[in-house]
């Protein structure tokens, strides 16, 4: 069973959207890092990304990875918020048939796994459509 | 830089392999590649594997192998990019023979995945790739492929029936091959009545899961040509990264760091995609070989479905492609598959290949793949 | 004046007949119906818990309030279904709706009035000056027995409150609590399911708090019930709103606009905050609402709030509650139900 710290240290990103925009020429990094990609700048300062956006690629996971094994069968997608960053996330409350690329979705706050019975449980961000 | 030889090769029968373990494994391919090269001493060994700590519990396997392949002390070690890692071994061990660091380099790869349950091998194939922001979401290798397939299918008009027939003509070419873990036909309609993995791709999309091993034995083209064995030279080696999580790509249905790294090798060898003669790719999933085929430059940007489609890469087609059977037919024990696809094509280029050999074949490529395209490796090979 | 400055609500889209679930038990279905008044209840998904809709619904309470959550100096989670046992669900809000490091939270356990007693503190601080802006949410996703009476009703939903003294859309003009101890319904440490002591939760129960306190509340502040332009009363059921209602001297039309129960079910904690989001989505300034909870064990807190001008700025900048309840609704069957409620034994 891991640390709390591993899922901890990520919660500014995982329930707030917590993501790095360079000073220099306005990347935004999330979840954030040390150094601009783009312009190998090392200054940036803390944006909260955008709260919706729309479905570019999706995918319905029937087998599942350990965590997620009583989960399946699930959505998952990337998404390109109205911000331009682009995540993945499981898209929830909807039949598999209303999936489509370019429908426009909304971050809710979700319950992601749980260790077990016994064990941490873990949130986060999900998409629903709008 | 001094030129490359391979001078042995050496693969056993792919499958799950209940009673062995990865040390028997990896020992047993290594002895059929000791052989063929008529080497009983090595100055360094490679070995490519990907996550042996998650499947059986074991690291430091560069001094463990070095033990088990009675080498001790020759130097080893043991290199990781996911999937990509038998290709990166091949990239380490050409970099020691070329620059005049080892004479007789064992590059191999293993891989012993039937030890965990299938929801622990689903994880640690996800390992490969972003533990926090794809993973932590629930993502799977099939299911970061299957977004590829969508956004292909979008974009390209890319078919269900054009992913099967990649499928198709892997098992072809695999049911000629006796080391392949599945080798027999399959049909279209199998392919796309098969189970459901991550929709829309299905099991018979998707390669399986395998214990193997592969090796190769290098040494400089001066030595091999005293061992009057037919020469086949590595002439190139191209390696490139990319972003690793697929959100971060420029574009999601292009493989950057194929493209990069195949440019980086063209260049290297002098060589041009169509001075290609036989292709060994890294067919993961079915998509991926048709993306691997335009990031190669062996047909145009989102023409890959059709290609297949028109038999192109087909084993009597103008390109052809995986003649071994690929990923999907062969096996994918992870760590061993980039040495793998070297054997194929030493193997077609010395004419060794049997029912799978393409007529005067001279110019070989290999291109094997970490993740969801995080880093790419490509090899080129030519018959001295 | 110190009042309501935002408020939203978040109610899971999947819903269950009384008829499906009365099919599996061999249960007469019309009876149910008529005798409970409910139709179908909410069901949360598996990845919703009291935890995420009291997210949602916050989120939905800061749209409407306009503020910065850094200047929240407290929140409260009043629930009978926190996620663990011992580690506040306040936290995980707090660190979602960014209200922290300096903030106050616990969490609140009274059964079904968890929500309005964070709101009674929540307020209470606020009025005292000792905080800038108070946060207080009530949420349930609780649980019925398999084939109990309470199956029928027992569901999830969230409301959430925030109070301060600047651009006030309720003010509280008077707050009153009224409680026993009355061992009408209880889980004991450990038990999956409640118990309760069946028509012993009436009368001794539910009527005499209600009724404790609305006339507790109506005769500190001078008001009778026709002075009210709405009131909600705490539903466990479709009929003993309207009964409390009548023994009190209030008309249907008064309890209408907050009677959510018939296609929502119990939402417990969440029940008479969220009757309350309701009503004031379709208040208009200067109406005079009663609120009283009840929880068994027993209580009922009641507030009465005067609706300012500024509800017609706020009221349409969040989902509205009767829009949660009656769009994008997806039916379950038992099965499904059972799976997402977590009452079938699986493999360790």
């Amino acid at each position: 069973m891991p640390t709390p710290s591993r899922y901890w240290r990520e919660i500014p990103q995982r329930y707030r959207l917590e993501a790095a925009k360079c000073k220099n020429c306005g990347y935004i990094a999330f979840p954030p890092r040390l150094i601009c990609p783009r312009c190998q700048s090392r200054a940036f300062e803390t944006i909260i990304l955008a709260d919706a956006g729309k479905i570019v690629t999706h995918t319905i996971i029937r087998v599942p990875p350990q965590p997620f094994s009583d989960q399946a069968p699930y959505a998952v997608g990337i998404v390109e918020l109205d911000d331009g960053v682009r995540l993945m996330g499981q898209i929830v409350d909807c039949a598999f048939e209303e999936l489509k690329v370019g429908k426009r979705v909304k971050i809710e706050f979700r319950k992601i796994y749980q260790e077990g019975e016994a064990g941490v449980i873990y949130y986060g961000y999900k998409f629903v459509l709008i | 830089m001094r030129e490359v030889a391979v001078i042995g090769v050496g693969m056993n029968k792919w499958g799950e392999h209940w009673e062995k373990s990865l040390r028997h494994v990896f020992t047993e391919a290594a002895i059929l590649a000791l052989d063929d090269a008529g080497v009983d001493k090595i100055d360094s060994l490679i070995v490519g594997c990907m996550s042996s700590g998650l499947f059986v519990g074991q690291e430091h396997l560069s001094s463990l192998l070095a033990d088990y392949l009675g080498q001790v002390p020759v130097p080893a070690a043991r290199v990781e990019s996911a999937c990509a890692s038998g290709g990166l071994a091949l990239r380490m061990g050409f970099i020691e023979v070329a620059s005049g660091m080892s004479d007789v380099v064992l590059v191999g790869g293993v891989e012993k995945m039937t030890d965990v349950c299938g929801h622990e091998a689903t994880y640690a194939l996800g390992t490969a790739a972003d533990q926090e922001y794809e993973c932590y979401h629930g993502i799977t290798f099939p299911g970061l492929y299957a977004l590829i397939a969508r956004a292909h299918m979008e974009k390209y008009g890319t078919t269900r029936e054009q992913l099967a027939m990649v499928a198709v003509k892997n098992h072809d070419n695999g049911s000629l091959n006796p080391l392949a873990q599945y080798p027999f036909k399959v049909t279209v309609d199998a392919v796309l009545n098969s189970v459901m993995v991550a929709d829309p791709l299905r099991i018979l999309d998707c390669s399986p899961i395998t214990d193997g091993a592969a090796a190769l034995i290098l040494c400089p083209v001066e030595t091999a040509k005293k061992l009057k064995k037919p020469v086949v030279k590595i002439t190139a080696s191209g390696m490139a990264t990319d972003t690793i999580a697929l959100s971060s790509r420029r574009e999601i249905t292009w493989i950057e760091s194929t493209y990069v790294a195949a440019k980086t090798a063209y260049a290297m060898a002098g060589k041009k995609p169509e001075d290609i003669d036989v292709v060994e790719v890294h067919d993961c999933f079915t998509i991926a070989e048709i993306c691997v085929m335009e990031a190669l430059g062996l047909v145009e940007k989102g023409k890959g479905g059709k290609a297949v489609e028109d038999g192109l890469t087909s084993l009597h087609g103008k390109i052809p492609i995986n003649t071994s059977g690929g990923l999907k037919a062969k096996g994918h024990p992870v760590g061993a598959t980039g040495v793998a696809q070297a054997i194929e094509i030493v193997k077609q280029l010395r004419e060794e290949a049997g029912p799978r050999q393409v007529k005067g074949a001279r110019v070989g490529l290999t291109q094997n793949m970490g993740g969801s395209g995080g880093s790419s490796i490509v090899h080129i090979f030519e018959r001295s | 004046m110190e009042g309501i400055i935002g408020y939203g609500a978040s109610i899971p889209r999947n819903r269950i007949k009384v008829e499906e679930i009365a099919k599996v038990w061999g249960a007469d279905a019309p009876s149910y119906k008529k005798g409970l008044l409910v139709e179908e209840k909410s069901v949360p998904s598996p990845d919703q818990d009291t935890i995420t809709m009291s997210v949602e619904a916050s989120k939905s309470a800061l749209k409407r309030a306009g503020i910065n959550p850094k200047e929240i100096g407290a929140v409260y989670v009043g629930s009978e279904s926190h996620p663990y046992a011992v580690k506040p669900s306040g936290t995980v809000l707090a660190e979602a709706i960014g209200a922290t490091p300096e903030v106050h939270t616990a969490d609140l356990e009274f059964a079904c009035k968890a929500g309005t007693e964070g709101m009674f503190i929540a307020w209470g601080l606020v009025k005292a000056g000792l905080i800038k802006y108070g946060l207080a949410v009530g949420a349930d996703t609780s649980q019925g027995a398999p084939g109990d009476a309470l199956e029928y009703t027992a569901a999830a939903g969230a409301a959430a409150y925030l109070f301060g003294r600047e651009k006030v859309v309720a003010e509280v003009l008077e707050t009153y609590s009224y409680t026993t101890d009355t061992p009408d319904f209880w889980r004991r440490e450990y038990q999956y399911y409640p118990q309760h002591g069946g028509r012993f939760t009436g009368d001794p129960a539910y009527f005499k708090h209600i009724t404790g306190a609305a006339k507790g509340i109506m005769g500190k502040a001078g008001l009778k019930p026709g002075d009210f332009q709405y009131v909600i009363f705490h539903q466990p059921n479709g009929k003993f709103p309207f009964r409390v209602g009548e023994m009190l001297g209030f008309a249907k039309k008064q309890i209408e606009p907050g009677w959510l129960v018939n296609k929502l079910g119990n939402t417990y904690s969440g029940s008479s905050p969220l009757g309350l989001t309701a009503t004031l989505d379709i208040s208009k300034p200067g109406d005079l609402v009663l609120i009283v909870s009840y929880g068994s064990g027993a209580g009922s807190d009641g507030f009465i709030l005067k609706v300012t001008d500024r509800i017609n700025e706020v009221r349409e900048l969040a989902p509205k509650t009767r829009e949660l309840l009656d769009k994008n609704r997806n039916y379950l069957e038992y099965g499904t139900y059972a799976k997402f409620r977590h009452k079938i034994r699986k493999a360790e």
